[in-house]
């Protein structure tokens, strides 16, 4: 128990005294407690407050002429599939170019954004277009590896039915 | 010869300074730590490499789970508060004062605006049990986006974080992105877990 160790008598002389009765105190309840304590407030705290990305998404434009079009040679686009499945093409889904399948992993997406078909061009926008039956996580993903692979470009667009056709025609998606 | 007298101590030990290193944590504990929320739902946030720390006040959460259900929250008592009482007076539902504190109380909820008055009736206990369905989001009834515009009315400072499950459906998360864009909101969080910067 909590004591303080006693001072052995010295032995001396037969003289009966008065009993004196400790000032010891046993501090294992209070032990108890504080360790309840800590153990409460552990459980019930958060510690880091959560992580946010910030996204800005284009204001609506009022006047569509207005809007300047998009070089070909300037486009890349990313389709965020069903079942984690990722698609990427350059260009304009019109001219019919290639769609290739590629992944979320760093050998995947992340070499094709670094590599200098996209980084020697500093007007290549990247357009990432998600269909309806992609999750949440893969959007989150790539907006991730932009971010990872810092490009300055993009843009969170709707899928088209261009880009359907697309993968209908390449036969990917299906 | 005298006898050697064995010297017997207690096996006692000094608890004195664990006891002031206990209370030392307690203390640091209590201080720097704000209590977990209850919330409606759990979800599982991707992860990215992102470091930006969500604000701790002024936030509206709109969580959106892994059945596509959309919930809504807001900090701040007063706020929630005078939020209610601008739908209540929108939707033609009268709350009590016993329900309003209720959901001054309530971290996040996923009723629409007709059935909110009967699940704030209800005791907590009974509340947690319930199943919310959501908030509705279409665009017949869009509560989701009366309940933001209403919120910014209230409090003007609040940035809006989306807070989306791994396997949240994209075609809501996107309609929740359509309502606030709607609202004139251009600028959110998306909330997400911590990575490691890939390479670093």
């Amino acid at each position: 128990m909590a004591e303080i160790q006693e001072k052995g008598d010295s032995g001396k002389g037969g003289k009966k005294r008065a009993k004196k009765s400790s000032t010891k105190v046993d501090m294992t309840p209070l032990v108890d407690l504080a360790a309840l304590l800590i153990t409460f407030f552990m459980l019930t705290t958060t510690f880091n407050k959560p992580q946010t990305m910030e996204i800005n998404m284009p204001v609506d434009p009022k006047d569509e002429t207005e809007q300047i079009e998009l070089k070909a040679s300037n486009a890349m686009t990313i389709l965020l599939g069903e079942d984690d499945n990722l698609y990427y093409y350059f260009g304009l889904a019109a001219d019919n170019p290639e769609v290739v399948e590629t992944d979320y992993s760093a050998n995947g997406i992340r070499k094709v954004l670094l590599s200098p078909e996209v980084k020697s061009n500093d007007m290549m926008t990247v357009m990432i277009k998600p269909m309806e039956t992609s999750r949440y996580k893969n959007m989150v993903d790539i907006l991730d590896e932009i971010k990872i692979t810092d490009t300055k470009k993009y843009a969170l667009v709707d899928f088209g039915e261009a880009d359907e056709k697309l993968l209908e025609q390449q036969q990917l998606g299906q | 010869m005298p006898k050697v007298k064995v010297k017997r101590t207690k096996p006692s030990l000094d608890m004195t300074p664990m006891v002031d290193l206990f209370f030392l944590l307690v203390t640091f504990f209590m201080l720097t730590a704000t209590a977990r929320q209850e919330e409606a739902v759990v979800v599982d946030t991707p992860s990215s490499v992102s470091v930006i720390k969500l604000p701790d006040t002024n936030v509206i959460t709109i969580t959106v789970d892994k059945e596509d259900r959309v919930f809504f929250g807001v900090d701040g008592q007063h706020t929630k508060e005078a939020l209610l009482e601008k739908i209540a007076g929108k939707y033609g539902v009268g709350f009590t004062a016993e329900e309003k504190r209720t959901f001054s109380l309530l971290n996040n909820f996923g009723m629409p605006v007709s059935q909110l008055k009967s699940f704030l009736a209800m005791q907590s206990s009974a509340r947690d049990e319930v199943r919310q369905p959501g908030i509705p989001i279409d665009s017949t009834q869009n509560e989701l986006g009366d309940w933001v515009l209403q919120t910014r009315l209230t409090n003007p400072k609040v940035v809006i974080a989306i807070k989306g499950d791994n396997d949240a459906n994209f075609a809501t998360v996107q309609r929740v992105i359509d309502i606030l864009q709607d609202k004139k909101v251009n600028r959110f969080n998306l909330v997400t877990d911590m990575e490691a910067m890939p390479g670093s």
